[in-house]
């Protein structure tokens, strides 16, 4: 009697698949609809012709497990002393004076990213999202532009006298003004070779940094975040055992930015009770990436990188073990998150703006409602404000001062004020708003990320 | 260079507020709260003290008449970190005491900052050393100030000013009033000047002090004004009607006082935040920075999100003084401030007494007084509907008449 019982149970428990919660339990009427489903859903019924055949993006193929290894990838010659200190770019100097001006080169910067973003990035934008790919052209044009060396000192290569958090952060800003998805895709690649300029040794710059700043740039991310509720970053599930001479490295990764094509990895690991950053080549075995798509960010090919028994040598660890270059690393792509809110937000301002001026209704432009009009004027107070705090913290982690507080105040404000203006945006636009007609509703999934994302672009 | 930290030049100044907020404001905070209407005689000594720092030139011309905009200073192309910078700062650091306290400041009000704003070189002069409080409201005209029906009509060289005017801050305390009167209701907005009267004008006659929900250390008069007779030369400004300007010249005071009030209303809500961060941590809870927020408790991740409505409060209003600091227009950043800092002053007081308990509802604390006393700071100086309206005819670029 109980062994029914319970074998019933086991068999009619519906949860743990398609968002049912596992307390919940299917009654016969309940069991038939499901029978029904399965029915409705064979092939047969198609062979009969009962049913024209939805078409399948390709995409999908992907969306429904298949996995496949990473990146063959190219063969990154050893360079430099192991062991030997790097270059690392010096902090920048403040006059002390309160200043919302950015310096000249920080706006030459912006004035050419901007140009990009609206020119080449906002007409790409919704088929890259469809796609959940960015276009190969869009991405040779970034880095033209100098997007992978924009964090990489002079000296290696680059083009950063300095701390680049704030023209980071400009540029970030200025390129989601475009769209989001595109400029995470755009900007992964640098935010390695930022990372290695950062805190990468000699010979772990000289290896890998001629790469990112010659003509073939790799395609490469940073993998900190993982596929779980109450996900913190500081204490990742992924993990990194010593081993002989190296390391091997367990766990999954979710938010990476084109895993399949990327040639190098900044995997976020425990070792020994603190999180550290690794540097795993894609040709190493034991990895691989399975397509994620998401709500949103699509154009940036998000994957999950699966890693089981990856082993990895003694000089793939990067920065230090005592989880001071990690916390760093989670701050400054937290940083670039809030940026990357800045400009999308901006994109909805700027949209409704134009929209509430021209939509009539009741005989005359809606924005001249209250109802609309305020919600138009808090998008652009609460943009501002997100604005402000976001540089304050940026400004502060290219002086190098703790930046600590003043990022998790950003990453508060962009993620919940960021989400509302996503919202609002929609609403403005009523049902225009909830069609892709217009790009509001890639924003709302967009903007969604900001709060969630760990890792997969710095600063 | 982008850089939104307190400037170098100003911590000094800062600092000295803050003593003064901490060691004068604090410890009466309380009393004058529960005594409405009784004069707080220890602000005597402290505006004298205010007086000398603004004499040694270490206020950096901060205070309630540092938001004039002087054009004599030199301009060398750079970044200039001036008064209003000061101002909103060390007006912060005084709220942070004691917000009834900094209104009741002798010779602090907001007439101070009219005055500053909009008199003549030959008014600043007259009226140096003067307290002026500020009469704009009317019994049955809130926000809507451009149709006050308080009356001013010339009489040979005399202005008749007739009226009543209500919420005159330190109305009865000031050695003056600044008014609002219109020389021809007619001609609408444009006709509408400010006049400085003195206290001892008989015309002009205190009927009452209003009983408040917070900020109960500072007067709140109702004056009267019956064939009140001002000298012609204490009309503010120019006493030409000029239709095309508009309001444009009254107006202008609010850019630079807005700013001001949204740094009462951050200052008042960090006081709150102070204290709650304190007696969370006595209790165990403190927030880590470095944690998402959804996996430490709620009353940490709470304090986390006032924490960072009120940095955005505060460097919005930064960035409005900085501006006007710069000569760059900000009536849309004044606004911005203070609609942002009035909204989350009150947000960051109440939700501070809920953290706290009937500890924070309690008189045994101040959190509840700064509750109260919030309030009032997202409803002077323009409610916050009022900047709701400013912000966004001036982002859709509509006129009063289109978005009313």
């Amino acid at each position: 009697m109980y062994l029914t019982a319970d074998f019933l149970k086991r068999g009619f428990r519906p949860g743990g698949r398609h968002g049912l919660s596992s307390t919940e339990s299917r009654d016969p009427i309940g069991l038939a609809v499901a029978g029904l489903n399965r029915l409705a859903r064979s092939e047969v019924i198609d062979r009969l012709g009962l049913r024209r055949q939805a078409e399948q993006a390709v995409f999908t193929v992907t969306r429904n497990g298949f996995r496949t290894a990473t990146a063959a990838g190219r063969q990154f010659a050893r360079l430099g002393k192991r062991g030997a200190p790097g270059t690392h770019p010096a902090a920048t100097r403040t006059s002390g004076l309160f200043d919302l001006t950015p310096t000249e080169d920080e706006q030459m910067l912006v004035d050419v990213v901007g140009e990009f973003a609206a020119e080449v990035v906002r007409p790409a934008a919704a088929e890259a999202d469809a796609a959940c790919a960015a276009p190969e052209a869009l991405l040779r044009a970034s880095l033209e532009i100098g997007l992978p060396i924009l964090g990489v000192p002079e000296a290696l290569g680059g083009i950063s006298e300095d701390r680049s958090a704030m023209a980071g952060t400009l540029v970030a800003e200025a390129l989601a003004r475009g769209d989001m998805g595109l400029a995470v895709a755009a900007l992964a690649p640098g935010s390695v070779a930022t990372a290695l300029g950062l805190w990468g040794t000699d010979a772990q710059q000289q290896t890998y940094l001629p790469a990112f700043t010659g003509d073939d740039v790799p395609a490469a991310a940073l993998a900190l975040t993982e596929p779980t509720v109450l996900f913190d970053p500081l204490s990742p599930a992924t993990t990194a055992r010593r081993d002989g001479d190296g390391y091997v490295l367990d766990g999954l990764k979710s938010a990476v930015v084109r895993g399949a094509e990327a040639e190098l990895f900044v995997v976020g690991a425990q070792l020994d009770g603190r999180p550290v950053l690794f540097l795993v080549e894609s040709s190493t075995e034991g990895l691989s990436v399975e397509a994620d798509p998401s709500m949103g960010v699509r154009a940036a090919s998000l994957t999950r990188l699966g890693l089981t028994g990856v082993r990895v040598p003694a000089d793939a660890v990067l920065g230090d073990t005592d989880g001071t270059a990690y916390a760093e690393c989670v701050r400054l792509s937290r940083l670039a998150w809030c940026a990357l809110a800045l400009g999308t937000g901006q994109a909805v301002l700027d949209y409704v703006t134009a929209y509430v001026n021209e939509r009539e209704a009741f005989g005359e432009p809606i924005s001249h409602r209250q109802a609309v009009a305020f919600m138009v004027a808090d998008i652009a107070i609460e943009l501002q404000a997100m604005r402000l705090v976001t540089y304050k913290a940026a400004s502060r982690a290219a002086r190098g001062e703790d930046f600590a507080r003043e990022v998790a105040l950003a990453r508060s404000l962009c993620a919940e004020k960021g989400m509302r203006i996503g919202l609002d945006g929609v609403q403005l636009l009523g049902g225009h708003g909830f069609v892709k007609e217009h790009p509001v509703e890639r924003w709302y999934r967009d903007l969604r990320a900001v709060g969630i994302m760990e890792g997969t672009v710095l600063v | 260079m982008i850089n939104l930290e307190t400037p170098r030049k100003h911590r000094t100044l800062i600092d000295q507020a803050h003593q003064v907020a901490m060691n004068m404001l604090r410890p009466i905070s309380r009393t004058y709260d529960r005594d409405e209407h009784s004069y707080p005689k220890e602000l005597d000594m402290l505006a004298a003290m205010i007086d000398g720092l603004a004499e040694s030139g270490s206020a950096e011309g901060a205070g309630a008449s540092g938001v004039r905009r002087d054009d004599r200073d030199d301009d060398s192309g750079g970044v200039r970190n001036g008064a209003n910078l000061a101002s909103v700062m060390s007006v912060a650091e005084m709220c942070w005491g004691d917000t009834g306290l900094l209104l009741s400041m002798p010779r602090q009000g907001l007439g101070n900052s009219a005055i500053a704003s909009v008199a003549t070189p030959e008014q600043q002069e007259r009226y140096a050393g003067t307290w002026a409080a500020m009469a704009i409201t009317e019994p049955s005209t809130g926000s809507d100030s451009a149709s006050i029906s308080t009356t001013a009509r010339l009489d040979g060289d005399e202005y008749v000013i007739n009226g009543e005017k209500i919420y005159v801050t330190s109305g009865e305390r000031a050695d003056s009033v600044v008014v609002w009167a219109t020389l021809d209701k007619s001609l609408g907005r444009a006709a509408i000047k400010s006049f400085v009267v003195r206290k001892d004008n008989p015309g002009m006659k205190v009927e009452r002090l209003e009983h408040k929900l917070g900020i109960r250390a500072s007067d709140t008069a109702a004056i009267t004004f019956t064939d009140c007779r001002v000298p012609a030369e204490d009309l503010l400004g120019s006493p030409e009607i000029d239709v095309k300007q508009g309001f444009a010249g009254a107006m202008a005071t609010f850019d630079n006082t807005r700013p001001l009030v949204a740094a009462m209303a951050v200052g008042c809500a960090r006081a709150s935040l102070d204290l709650t961060r304190d007696l969370l941590a006595q209790a165990g809870v403190t927030v880590d920075y470095d944690r998402p927020a959804q996996v430490q408790s709620a009353a940490a991740a709470t304090l986390l999100r006032l924490e960072a409505d009120w940095e955005g409060a505060q460097l919005l209003t930064m960035q409005a003084a900085w501006m006007a600091d710069n000569r760059k227009p900000n009536s849309l950043e004044a606004s911005m401030a203070k609609a942002k800092a009035g909204r989350v002053g009150s947000a960051i007081t109440l939700a501070c007494v809920e953290l706290a308990g009937s500890l924070g509802y309690s008189e045994v604390e101040l959190l509840e007084k700064w509750s109260r006393d919030s309030k009032i700071l997202d409803i002077f100086e323009g409610t916050q509907q009022i900047q709701l309206l400013i912000v966004a005819r001036r982002l859709l670029g509509l006129t009063s008449a289109e978005l009313r």
